[in-house]
């Protein structure tokens, strides 16, 4: 019995998965109310105007229009953060982009609303615009937010050790400019909400607000709807149905999920918004379009002496989550390798375009692209080999990074280890037919931010777990399932504490009313925290079984062993070994639930047990004396007897020493514990169109320990190949602001003839601290993709990019330069070598179109007339 | 101006009286209730609304309702014979073929409408097979395992699948 769990570390398939095969699962869009209105948003068409008039009379009095909501009916300022609240639901003086929020319109039905949306009259009086980030930190007029000089939303200067000194010291220094460009979440359900507003039935007015909406952060919603409606939180619900996909783009409040609010109030009647897919790339908040300066330096022998950064990040028109972006791109270039020195410059800076937010690898992604493959350069240069290097830069945990990173569980030697075994490395690597190549790079990712978004001492996830007289357990979390399997791993975790099956689990999630505070579905903190206060909460309730039980038995607490549906006197019964006479549901012999096992599981709640067993087994028991073995049901019924209830309570709080530094900027970056991902990819790279294939990723991921290994390939494979979707296809484009691709058809996502093979390799380091040791692993493997590609591309066809996505026109470019031959026509303007002009166009070459009017004075139609 | 159509769905003929412009998408969410069928992007790119139109799968956001007077639809919700999931749902669910779900009930009746013709596919022929429907969770990786688990099933004797549960 080496790994002794019976239900942690089975292949166990997602305990919400029947509603999602049989279409019984509901999500927001799919649900409807007695009287509901639809609500639709009239956005701007100017990337960045004065309001100087709106007038709503002639929409409001179109048949079936029952309310226009504008600005002023909310004008209350909110953000995400503490800091930067500098949004609107609905725009009062200015709009900041093309698809900023003007006006909502609330009608009997969508074609109504549709038409009065063409009946709101607004007069914009227009401004120059800035799209290019370095050119908007020049500005000294026309800003887009008053208070922020220059359009620079924050920048941040962090010294770490002597990086002068580090550099002087360095046998090799590279030093490029690497561009990445917008990418975005497009989960495949649009954004929706639903908001119903009940009438106080003692004072007649506007009474608790009910909001049901497509969130990874129901509490933070709660909290912004308080802000921005002026009602206390406890007079506001949040529920969150199932979400299809996140990825970071529903992990902030999303304007529509407040503009169906104060369209609620307005009309006192259910509202529901639901985004186009237009709409949806207009939301945004995806990954910003950043520009990276690098400089590392390298002892002969590889070891790393300095790195230093300039990030500027392309934020878009307001803050969103682009501090906590801007920051986390300077603090996770420590904690992966040893860096002894590092100067990190990072600008986050506003333009004319939809806010940039948070995204899987949320501010990591594109610096860990210029690193790794810095890194794979200088490799070359020394005439390492690249896997041999990131061996060579090791850290030697525990320990704490430069930058005041705590690591303990550690596995990337590991993980290095494995993909080069299993890629066939030392043996392939640069020796395989031309086109074709390896690369490696590695990654690393927070499992949880170690510092709240909401500045207070609560702890980040606290969860409830009541049971019932049958032995049905119920836990209450506010963790946001969105896909990533959170339900089904709170369900494990409480199942194997109580030794029940997991059948008997029921997960009730993300409903404030009933739901303790947890912040949400983001930096992949829900199995390191919310998993810990499942752990204790099932802990606790355990302690009062266990209490109960051992007086039934006649032995001590401590002796007493919870599995398989039972409660075992460990001194008495070999456990494990057969001995337990009851049929435990669920869970085949492959550990997992079955459709049938749940219908078992229904059958048995369905009747009223605990009156049964309250007579019958106590009678039995008191006939029987003490004994060794009781079943769960016993147990339950016993504690339930004894203490009148059983619930219990636990939580979870990051300690102190993993909060990081006392510096600004220091609460971005610790976490708790970090993943670790080691990648080898394999393409090839057709030499006459640019087009780049990838074959095959190895990915290697440090997940602590695997709860659910099958959810762990998962989510590995998940975030290899968005990364693969960023290193190679997708790109937002934009022409003066206007964006150039916003749907599937043209924001192109892998589709699954593109999509290569994964083989998730998992590593488990044990961590001290997390649930059962397990870490992240849904987000840390996605950053090591892109540089793993471009080195691969590196090794088949000698050419460093360093401009994603590898497009087959810089591929091209780029080949077309080392061979010294002339640009053609669709590669021009595209320097692979040094990409540092900003290109409105992108790969989008086929448009012929204008964009939006612009100002005399715009910077980008002076541009354009020079 | 309406126009009247009736058309079976899951085996249940549905008579209505529909703009001509109403998608078959939204005759079935709105005026059916079937939710199952979701709209992902309302363009005919990313395939979370396809059902089976007379057995051939379709996008239902680029079919009218009043295309579909006189015919047969199948949707996700019709494809379990009472509390027996279809093979193809059963295979999403035990190979991990879904996180977020989604995209699935698209993914199932593509499935369905390929397994029809193809029933025992390579991993490449179920690639291409679902090629028209986007996921944006899974890497496509657990689906086409999911949909080998399908065929398996399906090739085998209904007789000898509930022998052996």
């Amino acid at each position: 019995m080496t790994k002794d769990f019976s239900i942690i570390g089975k292949r166990i398939a997602m305990v919400d998965a029947a509603g999602k095969t049989s279409g019984a699962g509901k999500y927001t869009d799919d649900l409807s109310l007695p009287g509901m209105l639809v609500g639709k948003i009239l956005h701007s068409p100017y990337p960045h105007a004065r309001m100087k008039r709106i007038d709503t009379t002639r929409a409001e009095k179109l048949d079936g229009v029952v309310a226009v909501a504008t600005g002023k009916d909310a004008p209350n300022t909110y953000g995400i953060l503490p800091v930067g609240h500098d949004e609107r639901a609905l725009a009062v003086d200015k709009v900041r982009y093309v698809g900023d929020n003007v006006a909502c319109v609330a009608a009997l039905d969508e074609a109504t609303a549709d038409r009065a949306l063409e009946l709101i009259d607004v007069e914009y009086e227009l401004l120059p615009a800035y799209f290019d980030p370095e050119k908007a930190m020049k500005a000294e007029t026309d800003l887009i937010h008053d208070n922020k000089p220059h359009n620079i939303e924050k920048d941040y200067h962090h010294v770490f050790g002597d990086p002068e000194k580090g550099f002087a010291e360095a046998d090799h220094v590279a030093e490029a400019r690497f561009i990445a460009n917008e990418v975005t979440h497009a989960a495949m359900e649009p954004h929706s909400t639903l908001a119903a507003l009940e009438i106080d039935s003692q004072t007649g007015k506007p009474g608790r607000l009910t909001v049901w909406s497509s969130t990874q952060v129901p509490y933070y919603l709660q909290h912004k709807l308080s802000l921005v409606l002026e009602m206390p939180m406890s007079q506001i619900r949040v529920i969150k149905p199932l979400v299809g996909g996140g990825f970071g783009g529903k992990s902030e409040v999303i304007p529509l999920e407040i503009i169906a609010a104060i369209a609620a109030r307005k009309t006192r009647a259910p509202v529901k918004i639901t985004y186009t897919r237009e709409e949806v790339f207009w939301a945004h908040r995806g990954r910003p379009r950043t520009i990276i300066d690098l400089k590392t330096g390298v002892k002969n022998d590889g070891r790393i002496t300095a790195v230093k950064a300039r990030v500027v990040q392309d934020g878009g028109a307001y803050c969103s989550y682009g501090v906590v972006t801007i920051l986390y791109s300077g603090a996770l270039l420590g904690a992966l390798y040893d860096i002894p020195n590092i100067q990190y410059d990072g600008y986050r800076v506003l333009t004319n375009k939809p806010a940039c937010g948070a995204m899987r690898g949320h501010g990591t992604v594109n610096v860990r692209f210029a690193f790794e493959s810095q890194l794979d350069e200088l490799a070359a240069k020394l005439e390492v080999d690249p896997a041999v290097i990131r061996r060579r830069n090791l850290l030697q945990p525990p320990c704490v990074t430069i930058n005041g990173l705590r690591v303990q569980s550690y596995g990337l030697p590991e993980c290095i280890d494995r993909v080069v075994e299993r890629s066939g490395w030392k043996h392939r690597k640069g020796k395989l037919t031309r086109g074709r190549g390896l690369g490696i790079a590695c990654s690393h990712y927070v499992s949880g931010a170690a510092n709240s978004i909401i500045r207070s001492d609560m702890p980040h996830s606290t969860v409830n777990i009541k049971i019932d007289r049958d032995g049905g357990v119920v836990v209450y979390t506010g963790a946001a399932e969105i896909g990533q399997g959170s339900d089904t791993m709170t369900a494990q975790i409480a199942a194997e504490v109580l030794g029940c099956s997991l059948s008997r689990v029921k997960v009730v999630a993300a409903d404030t009313d009933l739901t303790p505070i947890d912040i949400g579905s983001y930096s992949s903190r829900v199995t390191f925290m919310a998993g810990n206060a499942t752990l204790r909460a099932a802990e606790e309730v355990k302690k009062q079984i266990a209490l109960a039980a051992a007086k039934k038995m006649n032995c001590a607490v401590e002796e007493l062993v919870f599995r398989d549906d039972g409660v075992f006197n460990s001194k008495s019964i070999n456990v494990g070994a057969g001995v337990p006479p009851v049929q435990a549901p669920g869970g085949d012999e492959r550990g997992r639930s079955s459709p049938h096992r749940s219908q078992d599981q229904a059958s048995v709640s369905g009747r009223v047990e605990g009156q049964i067993l309250r007579g019958s087994l106590q009678q039995q028991r008191n006939e029987e004396g003490p004994k060794d073995f009781m079943t769960f049901e016993e147990a339950v019924v016993a504690a339930i007897d004894f203490h009148g209830a059983l619930a219990g309570t636990g939580s979870y709080a990051p300690p102190p020493e993993a909060r990081g530094g006392k510096f600004k900027g220091a609460g971005v970056g610790p976490s708790p514990a970090y993943s670790y991902s080691a990648q080898v990819a394999e393409v090839t790279v057709d030499e006459d169109t640019g087009e780049v294939i990838v074959h095959k990723v190895w990915a290697a991921h440090d997940c602590g320990r695997a709860l659910n290994p099958v959810s762990v390939e998962g989510q590995i494979i998940g975030s290899v190949w968005m990364g693969m979707g960023q290193a190679l296809t997708e790109e937002m484009v934009w022409k003066d602001g206007l964006l150039m691709n916003p749907g599937l058809l043209e924001y192109r996502s892998p589709s699954s003839v593109e999509s290569p093979e994964v083989e998730p390799i998992i590593v488990e380091s044990i961590d001290p601290e997390g649930p059962f040791g397990a870490k992240e692993c849904s987000e840390g493997s996605l950053a090591a993709t892109i540089p793993a590609i471009a080195n691969a591309i590196y090794d088949a066809v000698g050419i460093r990019l360093r401009e994603a996505p590898f497009t087959p026109e810089r591929v091209l470019a780029a080949l077309r330069a080392k061979k010294n031959a002339k640009l053609l026509d669709l590669t021009e303007g595209i320097d692979p070598t040094a990409p540092e002009r900003f290109r409105e166009h992108g790969g989008a070459l086929w448009f012929k179109g204008k964009g939006p009017e612009r100002h005399a004075s715009d910077p980008a139609r002076r541009t354009e007339q020079a | 101006m309406t126009k009247n159509v009736t058309i079976t769905v899951n085996g249940v003929e549905r008579r209505a009286s529909v703009e001509p412009r109403l998608l078959l998408v939204h005759f079935l969410r709105e005026n059916a209730g079937l939710t199952g069928t979701h709209v992902g992007c309302e363009t005919s790119l990313c395939g979370a609304c396809t059902v089976l139109l007379d057995g051939r799968a379709v996008k239902s956001c680029t079919v009218l309702a009043v295309q579909a007077d006189g015919r047969n639809i199948t949707t996700v919700e019709g494809l379990a014979s009472g509390d027996q999931l279809h093979a193809i749902q059963e295979g999403f669910w035990e190979e991990h073929g879904l996180q977020c779900g989604f995209c699935t009930p698209g993914m199932i009746m593509c499935s369905h409408d390929l397994l029809e013709h193809h029933p025992n596919p390579s991993d490449s022929e179920i690639r291409e097979g679902i090629n028209g429907n986007l996921c944006r969770c899974t890497g496509y990786q657990h689906i086409v395992a999911a949909v080998k688990n399908a065929a398996q099933k399906m090739s085998r004797p209904t007789a000898a699948r509930a022998g052996a549960r």
